[in-house]
């Protein structure tokens, strides 16, 4: 099976604060780090070729400096990994990054599975797997926390929905975005690591795509951001103090107040 | 395409640099220098007092004003209207009321019942395609479906429920159509004079709060969590016209099928449709401990929730998650027990309209957005109240 595992660099989101004062986020200290659904893609990537055989390639768009990233991926299993990098693809919005990514996969040629995450942690659309699916032609499934088989050209998995479990039969080439129900993450293994710091990341760039310099970044983006601002909590808690019997007493008497109890 | 800055304007006060969500500027000696971070957001510009910050763009073609009319994608599951369609056909009348322009329902299913109910709730039209093949919300049917009728009929606006499935079709449909879509957007408004939608949505797990717009493609489309605006009460006075449409699946390739659905069960009353809910955190503890807290929510004729670590930990399914990756709620009453409080989770429940927290520690975030605080021992508090709401 020929793999590809989609991952984006975020913030380590929990360390993600905002200074009251200034009303900034506080950048001090903050690891970049891969984007916490991507790792349960990349294992179930791993875990695919280690079944099947075939090959995985993670591929992330973004600045250079994602090459650390893409080289982590290589100590966690993945053959190859691939930047698509260029100053053109900055500012992209979810629309241009699946245009970029699409690319990506078309010109490595014959591709049976494409794994993303459902979502980055910092941009939370969930978007980019659906738009890039629709771009390729391929079969999509969203949230898939167990694949269940593989054969034949064909494919069943099976996905959390907001009311319950869907099992869904689909043809390949595929798009899947996963849960982090499908599996546990690996740890890097020490060949691994070693293969890792001597593995060269190829950067490729708007022409070695391909690419239509008017659908990618900022250019080929249909959205714009136009503010950013610190959402205000302006509520205060007012606090129940006393013996659990007394708090209790007290707050029931304030919600029966408002009629909620 | 590139963020520019004046050397003339610039008063190298660095509230930029600060600003910055992607640490893209840096001081350097005598000028502010912009690194390969920068996803040209524009927060800069925004900041700069001196106004030394421009973005420059090329000029894109001027909207078409051929695309009319405020859509809503009206879900259905097991041929019933989903609740945050309504929902968003009162903000649709809202949008079209600035615009002037009239609100369309889209409904997809077969045999859906009560359509009425979509004008009454606020639409002028209603274009119903009824077919079995619609049933169980095929995704692939869906998008070739709704793509067709936006190319057809030229919307201004679409927006849909950001529910799992709004979440996976609609993103197909927008790279289809070639046109922007901003996901989980928690306010909406119109800018009347250039026609724009302004869509707020957090980001950053709720961090940080952007407002989005698509200044040249048509429709602006937008997906929207369920609880997050009012539906209106039903008019009965309203007006409307349910147009039908046949559906022709020739030329769509269905390249995935359902199999079997299996219901969660363990759900007693929806958490999404809930007027009241009692959740659970980590200081719950363990899965039997749980027992307290759903006592709590049967006493309250509640439904139980959950934020991400007892689901992480195996205690409870995840559609009892709230928060971020989770549901979005907006309960009356919201009783969060041994929950700290982390932004992601207050992302999914801060709306509710009357917020109990229940926590050990007093510096926990939750009490920032509650509205009654108790400190305390949740192992003693939850089970007395659960008997005194039972004694009356």
């Amino acid at each position: 099976m020929n793999i590809v595992v989609c991952l984006k660099q975020v913030p380590g989101t929990t360390e993600v604060k905002i200074n009251p004062e200034t009303n900034t986020l506080i950048r001090q200290g903050i690891k970049n780090i891969i984007n916490p659904f991507d790792s349960y893609a990349l294992e179930e990537g791993v875990r695919l070729k280690e079944k099947f055989g075939g090959k995985v390639t993670a591929i992330s768009m973004g600045p250079a400096q994602a090459v650390d990233m893409l080289k982590e991926t290589i100590s966690l299993g993945a053959d190859e990994a691939v930047l698509l990098s260029d100053r053109a693809f900055a500012g992209a919005d979810t629309w241009a990054t699946a245009y970029t990514l699409a690319g990506a996969v078309r010109k490595m040629g014959q591709i049976d599975l494409i794994i993303c995450g459902r979502q980055s942690t910092d941009g939370d659309t969930a978007q980019v797997g659906p738009e890039m699916a629709e771009m390729l032609g391929a079969a999509f499934t969203a949230y898939v926390c167990q694949i269940e088989e593989i054969s034949a050209g064909q494919m069943r998995v099976k996905r959390m929905m907001d009311e319950g479990y869907e099992i869904i039969q689909s043809t390949l080439p595929a798009v899947i975005t996963v849960t982090k129900e499908i599996n546990i993450p690996r740890l890097p293994s020490l060949r691994g690591v070693m293969k890792s710091k001597s593995a060269k990341i190829p950067i490729w760039t708007l022409q070695d795509m391909g690419l239509d310099p008017k659908k990618v970044g900022l250019n080929g983006s249909f959205t714009r951001v136009v503010k950013i601002f610190t959402p205000q909590h302006d509520k205060k808690a007012e606090m129940i103090h006393g013996e659990p019997e007394i708090q209790v007493t007290c707050l029931l008497g304030k919600l029966r107040e408002g009629g909620l109890a | 395409m590139a963020i520019k800055i004046n050397p003339e304007k610039c008063t190298l006060c660095s509230i930029c640099v600060n600003t910055c969500p992607f640490g893209a500027l840096e001081l350097k000696e005598d000028k502010i220098v912009v690194n390969d971070r920068c996803t040209l957001c524009g927060a800069c510009q925004e900041a700069c007092p001196s106004e030394a910050i421009t973005l420059e763009e090329t000029q894109k073609t001027a909207v078409s004003s051929e695309h009319k009319g405020v859509w809503v994608f009206a879900e259905q599951r097991d041929g019933k209207v989903k609740s945050v369609s309504l929902e968003l056909l009162a903000k649709a009348r809202e949008l079209a009321a600035g615009l002037k322009t009239e609100v369309c329902a889209v409904c997809f299913g077969h045999g859906v019942q009560d359509l009425q109910q979509l004008i009454t709730h606020g639409a002028d039209k209603v274009f119903l395609v009824d077919s079995p093949d619609l049933s169980s919300n095929p995704e692939d049917y869906l998008t070739a479906q709704l793509s067709n009728l936006i190319q057809q009929y030229k919307p201004e606006i679409v927006l849909a429920g950001a529910t799992a499935l709004g979440r996976s079709f609609i993103p197909r449909v927008a790279a289809k159509v070639s046109c922007g879509l901003t996901a989980d957007c928690t306010g909406l408004e119109i800018d009347i004079e250039k026609r724009q939608l302004l869509q707020t949505r957090p980001t950053f797990g709720g961090n940080i709060m952007a407002t989005i717009i698509c200044p040249s493609s048509r429709p602006q489309m937008a997906t929207v969590r369920p609880r997050t605006f009012k539906k209106n009460a039903p008019d009965g006075g309203r007006q409307g016209q349910i147009i039908k449409l046949d559906f022709n699946k020739e030329g769509i390739t269905a390249h995935s099928q359902l199999l079997k659905f299996v219901e969660d069960v363990s759900e007693k009353v929806k958490l999404d449709e809930a007027d009241v809910i009692v959740a659970g955190g980590r200081g719950v503890g363990k899965t039997e401990n749980f027992q307290l807290i759903a006592e709590l929510a049967a006493a309250l004729g509640a439904a139980l929730g959950s934020s991400r670590p007892p689901v992480d930990e195996g205690w409870l399914p995840y559609s009892h998650q709230v928060g971020q990756t989770g549901k979005t709620v907006a309960p009356k009453l919201y009783i969060a027990c041994g929950i700290s409080g982390a932004v992601q989770h207050l992302a999914g429940m801060q709306t509710a309209d009357t917020i109990v927290a229940i926590n050990s520690d007093p510096s926990a975030p939750i009490f920032d957005i509650a509205t009654y605080g108790l400190v305390g021992d949740l192992f003693k508090i939850v089970p007395l109240l659960t008997q005194q709401l039972k004694r009356e």
